[in-house]
């Protein structure tokens, strides 16, 4: 059986996931558009795997902002594959590349990487990092929205006291959500902010509270010696917290994605990332990278501005995604 | 990670070819691979990666190698001269209405940093130009970004106009624009909704705000980590409401801001100015030769040559050459030295620019703590003249006087009398091995 054969059977074999693959569709569809597009037509012109082959295959996939140094290592093995198999027809090679893709992804890792660390018993911290403007604030409240849904009792820690308007924003959020949210004054300590928040949320019994923290550059070491601060607050007021660290990346992010996910890892052990504004054309492929070189998953993908428009990740789901055409046009 | 410049991605490929006169097809073949892949690797769209090698390749086969360069030295400078040229000159002019307000329109996606640099350019319009702005919040979609921009209005003391989030935007526009008429305020800087530019809605609204107040300026704002996509979004936002300048936001980051470059090539539209920093006055003028060395990963050289030149005062450097050399420096020269410092700017800003600061270890990511030079300062400010001018007065009493006058503790005071002194013999020391020749400058221990 073929790959794509493979990937189109698991679909169809999930009736009750049609919706979240729905979802994906849609929402990647300008994403994909130009991606598997592009790659249909370098199989059609070049009839035969040969190196200017391999060469334009690298831009391809330098486009979806995969990184340079995962496409390299990807055509490398590319290459050493058409040799094996002695492919010599560019047809064929199409099932290898998106088999390889998912195979960076997956690696030998069982595909639970994905599930959210949710304590059965008693409270589960998430705090939640990235630069500015990538969407925290805004994921933050998706999240709060799908969790509600899931029948947890939700509450949300303002930690950005430094942005104008973001404590505003979060609150408008719980509002939409129906979640509470505890705040202190702008400009007050964000690691204080945090404190109340697991306080309150203990006195209240919530069973997942959500830390909102403010955007900042990685490379501004003061402003990361303070992500460290607030970690510390958590893991010493909750054992075993923070459940999850998730840092937030913007799709429309190229190479400097890879040195986001490095800098704040060393900071606070990031240990999901959220893949927001999939719904445009970028194709957010650097999340490839920094699971071959970092080996940090992705948990949830944005893919639109309404409260439930953030889902859990799929790589099969996401590679489809890219791949959709394809794979409906060999049907 | 792969983070490093071309200058260094070069160097295997030049140690093949040095000891040539002339650039040969050969050379540039080998070369271009690297090249490509230090523009790919700063996020430059490959097309525009493309166009470049293919302009490179031709200017320079056959180049005769200058005395002073290696070949590889040559095809660097080859490629920056090239990037320099495609970015164009400076231009961080602001146009002028023929009859007040002037309305400057900004545009981009979601995150980019429409509300804070609408903010910082009021505050530089009312700063540098002296002009009184406008800011008007025409952003009822996303969540509290009227908030925002009210409080960064606070902030700067500016006038903020908004009619809630119930109001058309094109009709928020509008009545802004009689308000400032109203008012007598010369700019109106509307700030418009991020969202995706494959959003026809959104791009409707836009043209329909562009057509009701026919802006002076449109300034594109996006995000300097901006991946391959930077293309699409120009030339989407470009197409539909022809922009006429392009903000440069979040360049204060370690991105090599490749986007800059594909921005330029696909709209041929200047970029005007780069936001540095959070804070309301970090939006400085875009220099797009510097950019070029930037994205090759060349260091900021010509930005850190240019800032001391105009902080430093040669005359009072020459001063204190001659206090050095005869051993008479004392902590007020310290003091003047650290003003002087701080006045060419952040120090890790500073470090940032040196070419190489990134090889070195120690110094990869130092951050100098801006906090312990105020203290430094706090501790030299509350010692006596007679302290300042001949430290080894001072005594266990007088470092305890000394401690609580900076609200500092005695180990910090001996730590920076000990630092001082060792200051004072390395300074010795070096202003020896000038002697003979004529040394300009010198650094600080905490430069």
């Amino acid at each position: 059986m073929s790959f794509f054969d493979k990937l189109k059977k698991r679909f169809n074999n999930e009736e009750n996931e049609e919706q979240v693959q729905e979802k994906y569709k849609e929402g990647m569809k300008k994403s994909r558009g130009a991606f598997s597009g592009r790659i249909n037509d370098l199989i059609a012109r070049y009839r035969k795997v040969d190196e200017d082959f391999f060469e334009e295959l690298e831009e391809v996939l330098i486009t979806a902002d995969v990184g340079v140094t995962t496409v390299m290592d990807l055509v490398d093995e590319l290459k050493m594959e058409v040799k094996r198999q002695n492919i010599k027809d560019t047809e064929q090679i199409k099932d290898v590349i998106s088999e390889k893709l998912v195979d960076i992804y997956y690696g030998d890792d069982d595909p639970e990487i994905e599930t959210l660390n949710i304590q059965e018993n008693g409270m589960t911290v998430i705090l939640v990092v990235g630069v500015n403007g990538v969407g925290k604030t805004t994921s933050i409240g998706k999240l709060a929205h799908q969790l509600k849904q899931q029948g947890k009792t939700v509450m949300l820690a303002a930690g950005d006291t430094f942005r104008a308007g973001a404590i505003e924003q979060l609150e408008e959020w719980g509002k939409r959500a129906d979640v509470e949210v505890i705040k202190q004054s702008a400009g007050s300590d964000p690691a204080a902010v945090i404190y109340d928040g697991i306080q309150a949320a203990k006195a209240r019994n919530v069973d997942v509270l959500l830390c909102d923290t403010a955007g900042r550059l990685q490379n501004k070491v003061n402003l990361m010696k303070e992500l460290e601060k607030i970690k510390r607050v958590i893991e010493r007021e909750v054992p075993g917290a923070p459940h999850e660290v998730l840092l937030v990346l913007d799709a429309t992010t190229g190479q400097n994605a890879l040195s986001q996910a490095k800098t704040f890892s060393e900071a606070t052990d990031v240990t999901g990332i959220v893949l927001t504004k999939l719904d445009g054309t970028a194709k957010g492929g650097i999340v490839l990278a920094i699971r071959k070189e970092l080996d940090i998953p992705v948990k949830f993908v944005g893919l639109g501005e309404q409260i439930n428009d953030l889902q859990k990740f799929d790589a099969s789901l996401f590679v489809y995604g890219l791949f959709a055409d394809m794979i409906e046009e060999e049907a | 990670m792969a983070f490093e410049g071309l200058a260094e991605r070069l160097q295997s490929t030049i140690k093949k070819i040095t000891g040539k006169g002339k650039i040969s097809e050969q050379d540039i073949k080998e070369m271009s691979r690297e090249i490509r892949l230090a523009l790919l690797e700063a996020d430059v769209n490959f097309r525009v990666v493309k166009d470049l090698i293919n302009r490179i390749k031709e200017r320079a086969v056959g180049q005769e190698v200058m005395e002073s360069l290696t070949p590889g030295q040559q095809v660097v400078k080859i490629v920056r001269d090239e990037l320099a040229e495609l970015m164009g000159g400076e231009n961080a002019k602001i146009a002028v209405g023929d009859r007040p307000p002037t309305v400057i329109m900004m545009v981009g996606l979601q995150g980019a940093g429409k509300t804070t640099t609408s903010g910082k350019l009021a505050n530089l319009l009312r700063k540098k130009h002296n002009r009184k702005p406008l800011l008007v919040a025409c952003d009822v979609y996303r969540p509290a970004a009227i908030e925002q921009l009210k409080t960064l209005g606070d902030q700067l003391n500016m006038p903020v106009f908004s009619l809630g989030t119930d109001t058309n935007p094109v009709e928020i526009a509008e009545k802004a624009i009689e308000k400032a008429k109203e008012d007598h305020l010369d700019y109106v800087i509307i700030d418009t909704a991020g969202r995706l530019h494959v959003d026809n809605e959104l791009m409707t609204e836009l043209t329909e705000i562009k057509e009701a107040v026919e802006p002076e300026e449109i300034f594109l704002v996006v995000d300097a980590m901006t991946g391959q996509d930077a293309v699409n979004v120009a030339e989407s936002f470009n197409e539909q409401l022809d922009i006429t300048g392009v903000v440069l936001t979040k360049l204060d980051g370690d991105t090599r801001g490749g986007a800059a470059l594909s921005i330029k090539a696909v709209t041929d539209k200047p970029i005007k100015f780069a936001g540095m920093g959070e804070k309301l006055d970090q939006l400085e003028p875009f220099h797009p030769d510097r950019m070029a060395s930037r994205i090759l990963g060349m260091g900021d050289v010509l930005s850190l040559i240019e800032k001391a030149e105009t902080t430093v005062d040669q005359k009072k450097a020459k001063e204190l050459e001659e206090k050095m050399r005869s051993m008479s420096f004392t902590f007020d020269d310290f003091l003047e030295q650290m003003e002087q410092v701080k006045q060419m700017g952040p120090l890790d800003e500073l470090l940032n620019m040196l070419p190489g600061a990134g090889k070195m270890k120690g110094l990869k990511n130092a951050q100098i703590d801006e906090r312990q030079l105020s203290h430094v300062e706090a501790i030299v400010k509350s010692m006596t003249k007679k302290e300042r001018q001949n430290p080894d007065i001072i005594n266990a009493s007088r470092k305890k006087r000394i401690a609580r006058g900076s609200g500092t503790t005695v180990s910090q005071v001996n730590r920076l009398l000990k630092q001082f002194n060792e200051m004072k013999k390395m300074m010795k020391q070096m202003t020896n091995m000038q002697k003979g020749k004529k040394g300009k400058g010198f650094k600080l221990p905490f430069m």
